[in-house]
C-alpha cells in the first residue's frame, strides 16, 4: 500500500497576510472606499495640525513664564500651573487644604476597606454605615466646626465644588427619587397626581429655570430675614431636578418586575412595606442600576450651569483666573484644561456604566 | 363596635384613603407656609406682584432681532414675545444642523471604512463627554479670538461680511417684489410635492422609478431665482457705517458659538440613536436586499434606512427636546433669547421673580408637551404598522 506523506500546508500568499489584508479590507475595498480615505486623511490633515500645533509644538511650557513672556502663538502652561490650585479648590484657605485632602482620601480608604471585607457577612452593614457616616464627617471637614476653623461655603470652588455638588445631587435625590418612583407607580390617586405633576413638571423645564427658581424665588418661602446659604439653595435646586430624573430611571426598573413577584409577595403575607422593600425595591434598583450611572454622569456635566448662579466651579474658575490682570485673555488654555479634566472624569464614568450595562445584562438572560 | 373598627384600621382601602388625606394635609400646611412668608416678604421688599409689569416700557434694547419690531420704547411683554422667537430660532438652527451631522456621523460609525469609523467615534466620544456649556462658552471665546476685527471683516462679494461680532447678510427689502419671490418659491414647493407623489404613485403601480431630482433643483432652486431677476426684487447690502456695519441681517458672533455648540453636541446623540437603529435592523433585511439586487447605498435608503428610523426617532426627538432646554445656556454668553431677555435682564428690571421665572417655565413646559404629544403620535402610528 502506497503511503503518501501529508504535504505541509502552504503559507497564504503576500497579499493575504495580515497588514496588508487588513489595509485592503478596511481601507482600500472598492473605489468609494479609496475615496473615503482620502476624505478621511484631508480632514484630519485639516484638523490636526492646528490642535497639534496650539497645545504642543507652538506652545509655552516654560512654568516660569507670565503672561507677557509666554507670547500668544500658541498655549501658555504656566497659566495652568499657576492657577492649578484654584482649579482643584477654588479659594479655600491655603493652610486649610488638608482638610479637603483628607475628605477625598476617606473615600479612597473606604473603598480599599470596601473591598477587603468583601466576603464578610458584615459588608452591607459596613456599606450602610459608610453612606450614614461619611457624610457628616465630610461636612464637618469642609466647612468646619467641632474645633476646625469654619470656611464659608463662598469660599469653596474649582473641581471640589463640582464633586461636591454632584455628590449631594445623587445622594439626596435618591431617597426622594425612589419616593415619587413608588408615587408615581401607587393605586392611590392623589399621591400619583402629585408625584406625575412633579416629575413632568421639573422634566419638562430646564435646569436653569429651576436654579434661578432655587436662588430667587425660595428664599421669598422662607420666614424673614432668614440667612439661606447660595450654595445650599443650588443643592436644593439640582436636588428637585435630579430627583424628577431618578423617579423615572427607578420608575423604569419597577415596570420591568414581572407581575408575578407582586403576587408572590402577596401570596406570603407580606405587607406592602416588606414587599416593597425585600422583593419589588431591590430587583427594581439592580435593573435600574446602569441608568442611575447614567443620569450621574448627565448630573456631573449639568454641575457646570451653578455658575450662571454665581458659584465658583471649576468652569468659573477660568474666567476668575483670567479676569486677574496677571493672566488677561488667557480664556482658551483654561477651557482646554477644564474640558480635559472634565473629559476624563465623564469618560471613564461612561465606560464603567457600559461595563455595568454588560454585566447585569447577561445576568438578566436566561 | 371596636373589632369592627379594628378590621378598619387593617382595612387597605382605608390605609389609602387615611395616608392621602394625611399627604394633601401635610403639603397644604408647607404651601400655606410657603404662601404666607411670601406674601410678607414681598410687602416688606415692597415689589408689586401680578402681571401688570408685561405692558411697562422695557427700556433695554435687544441684539439678536429677527421679525418682529422692537425698540427700547416696547413693552416688557414684547421683549417676551422677541425672547421666545429668539428660542426657537435658534432652536430650529440647532435641530437642522444637528440632524444633519448626527446622520453622517451615524451612518459613519458603522462605516466599513476603518478610518471614517474610528473618527465618527472619536468625534462622538469627545464632544458628548464634555458639558455643553463650556462647549458653548469655548467656542464663543474662540471665535472671538480668532475672527477678525470689523475693520477687517471677511468680505465675501461686498455682500456677506464675516467679523468677531458675527455674520452680516444682505436682507430683502420687503415689498410687492419680495412678495412675488416668496410665492413663486411657495409654488415651486407646492408643484414639487405633487411631481413627488405622481412619480412614488407610479413607481408603486408599475414599479418605474423616475429620478425627480432635475424637477427638483427646476422648481425649488431655479424658479425662485429666476423670479428674483425677473420681478427685480431689492436686496440691501450691509454696509461698513462708523464702528459697525449697517442694514442687512445680522446673526451675532453669540448666536453662532450657541448654534454650533448645541448641533455639535446634541448631533453625539443623534449619531448614536440612528446607529442603534440601524444595529437593530435584522441581517436578514440587508441581505435580502442585496438578494433582490439593490445596491448598497439603494438598500440602506430604501430597506434600512426607514426600519431604522423607527427605532431611532422617539430618542432623536428627545434629543431635539433636550436641545431646545438646552438652549436656556444662551444666557452665558449673552445671546438674547428667553432666558437672557426675560429671566436676566427684565427680571433685574422689575423684580418681580416669581412672575417672570413662571412665565419662562410655562413657555418650556409648552414646548415640552408639545413636543411629547408628537412623539405620542409618532409611536401610535408605528406601533399599528408593526403589530
Amino acid at each position: 500500500m502506497a503511503v503518501y506523506p501529508l504535504k505541509e500546508t502552504k503559507k497564504a500568499p503576500q497579499s493575504q497576510t495580515k497588514a496588508i489584508q487588513w489595509l485592503k479590507e478596511n481601507l482600500l475595498s472598492s473605489t468609494s472606499n479609496v475615496l473615503l480615505t482620502l476624505t478621511a486623511l484631508y480632514l484630519i490633515y485639516l484638523i490636526l495640525p492646528p490642535i497639534l500645533n496650539w497645545t504642543i509644538f507652538d506652545a509655552n511650557f516654560d512654568l516660569t513664564a507670565d503672561n507677557d513672556s509666554c507670547g500668544r502663538e500658541g498655549a501658555c502652561w504656566a497659566f495652568i500651573y499657576d492657577n492649578f490650585k484654584m482649579f482643584i479648590y477654588g479659594f479655600y484657605p491655603q493652610e486649610e487644604l488638608w482638610r479637603i485632602d483628607t475628605m477625598f482620601g476617606l473615600i479612597v480608604v473606604m473603598i480599599m476597606f470596601g473591598s477587603w471585607i468583601k466576603k464578610s457577612q458584615y459588608r452591607m452593614h459596613y456599606i450602610i454605615g459608610a453612606f450614614l457616616v461619611y457624610p457628616i464627617a465630610a461636612f464637618f471637614l469642609l466647612h468646619g466646626g467641632l474645633g476646625l476653623e469654619v470656611v464659608g461655603t463662598d469660599k469653596w470652588g474649582g473641581l471640589t465644588l463640582t464633586i461636591v455638588v454632584a455628590a449631594v445631587g445623587i445622594v439626596a435625590s435618591f431617597p426622594l427619587g425612589i419616593l415619587f418612583a413608588l408615587g408615581r407607580q401607587s393605586k392611590m390617586r392623589i399621591v400619583k397626581f402629585i408625584s406625575v405633576v412633579f416629575i413632568e413638571f421639573v422634566r419638562g423645564v430646564p435646569l436653569i429655570t429651576i436654579l434661578f427658581m432655587a436662588s430667587v424665588i425660595l428664599p421669598l418661602f422662607f420666614s424673614v430675614g432668614m440667612d439661606f446659604d447660595k450654595l445650599l439653595r443650588a443643592l436644593i435646586g439640582i436636588t428637585l431636578f435630579q430627583t424628577a430624573y431618578i423617579a423615572e430611571v427607578i420608575r423604569g426598573g419597577l415596570q420591568a418586575i414581572p407581575k408575578g413577584q407582586y403576587e408572590a409577595a402577596d401570596a406570603s403575607g407580606l405587607n406592602f412595606v416588606q414587599k416593597t422593600t425585600l422583593i419589588i425595591l431591590p430587583q427594581a434598583l439592580k435593573i435600574s442600576i446602569p441608568n442611575i450611572v447614567g443620569s450621574f454622569i448627565a448630573l456631573f456635566k449639568d454641575t457646570t450651569l451653578i455658575l450662571i448662579i454665581g458659584l465658583y466651579d471649576m468652569l468659573a474658575i477660568v474666567g476668575a483666573a483670567t479676569s486677574n490682570s496677571s493672566w488677561l485673555g488667557r480664556n482658551s488654555e483654561g477651557y482646554v484644561f477644564v474640558a480635559f479634566v472634565m473629559w476624563v472624569i465623564l469618560y471613564s464614568m461612561s465606560r464603567y456604566s457600559k461595563k455595568l450595562e454588560v454585566r447585569f445584562s447577561t445576568e438578566h438572560k436566561n | 363596635m371596636f373589632i369592627k373598627l379594628k378590621s378598619l384600621l387593617y382595612n387597605n382601602e382605608v390605609r389609602a384613603i387615611a395616608f392621602q388625606v394625611l399627604a394633601v394635609v401635610f403639603i397644604a400646611y408647607f404651601v400655606y407656609q410657603a404662601f404666607d412668608n411670601m406674601m410678607l416678604n414681598i410687602e416688606q421688599s415692597g415689589i408689586r406682584s401680578g402681571f401688570g409689569f408685561l405692558n411697562d416700557e422695557a427700556g433695554f434694547a435687544v441684539n439678536d432681532n429677527f421679525f418682529l419690531t422692537y425698540s427700547p420704547t416696547s413693552t416688557n411683554l414684547q421683549a417676551f414675545y422677541v425672547g421666545i422667537v429668539n428660542t426657537l430660532i435658534v432652536a430650529i438652527t440647532g435641530i437642522f444642523f444637528a440632524s444633519v451631522i448626527g446622520l453622517v456621523i451615524g451612518i459613519a460609525r458603522l462605516s466599513s471604512n476603518y478610518l471614517i469609523r474610528k473618527m465618527a467615534t472619536v468625534y462622538i466620544e469627545i464632544f458628548r463627554n464634555i458639558p455643553i456649556l463650556l462647549q458653548i462658552l469655548f467656542w464663543y471665546s474662540t471665535a472671538l479670538s480668532v475672527l477678525p476685527s470689523t475693520r477687517n471683516s471677511m468680505n465675501f462679494l461686498d455682500s456677506v461680511f464675516l467679523n468677531s461680532r458675527g455674520l452680516f447678510l444682505p436682507k430683502f427689502i420687503i415689498g410687492t417684489e419680495f412678495y412675488l419671490v416668496l410665492a413663486s418659491f411657495i409654488i415651486g414647493i407646492v408643484a414639487y410635492v405633487f411631481i413627488k407623489k405622481r412619480s412614488t404613485k407610479k413607481h408603486d403601480d408599475t414599479g418605474i422609478a423616475t429620478n425627480t431630482i432635475p424637477h427638483f433643483l427646476g422648481l425649488v432652486v431655479l424658479l425662485p431665482i429666476m423670479a428674483y431677476f425677473v420681478f427685480g426684487a431689492q436686496l440691501e447690502y450691509p454696509a461698513l457705517k462708523g464702528f459697525n456695519f449697517q442694514g442687512g441681517t445680522d446673526l451675532s458672533i453669540e448666536f453662532f458659538s450657541l448654534a454650533f455648540a448645541l448641533s455639535v453636541y446634541t448631533a453625539t446623540y443623534i449619531a448614536e440613536a440612528i446607529r442603534s437603529g440601524i444595529d437593530s435592523v435584522d441581517k436578514g433585511q440587508k441581505e435580502a436586499a442585496a438578494a433582490l439586487g439593490l445596491r448598497q447605498g439603494q438598500a440602506m435608503r430604501l430597506v434600512v434606512l426607514p426600519q431604522a428610523l423607527r427605532v431611532a426617532i422617539p430618542p432623536i426627538i428627545n434629543q431635539y427636546l433636550n436641545l431646545t432646554k438646552n438652549s436656556s445656556l444662551a444666557t452665558a454668553v449673552g445671546y438674547s433669547e428667553l432666558v437672557t431677555i426675560f429671566s436676566g435682564t427684565v427680571l433685574n428690571v422689575v423684580g418681580q421673580a416669581i412672575e417672570v421665572i413662571a412665565l419662562t417655565m410655562l413657555v418650556y413646559l409648552t414646548i415640552s408637551l408639545f413636543i411629547s404629544l408628537v412623539l405620542n403620535i409618532f409611536n401610535k402610528k408605528m406601533e399599528i404598522k408593526g403589530k
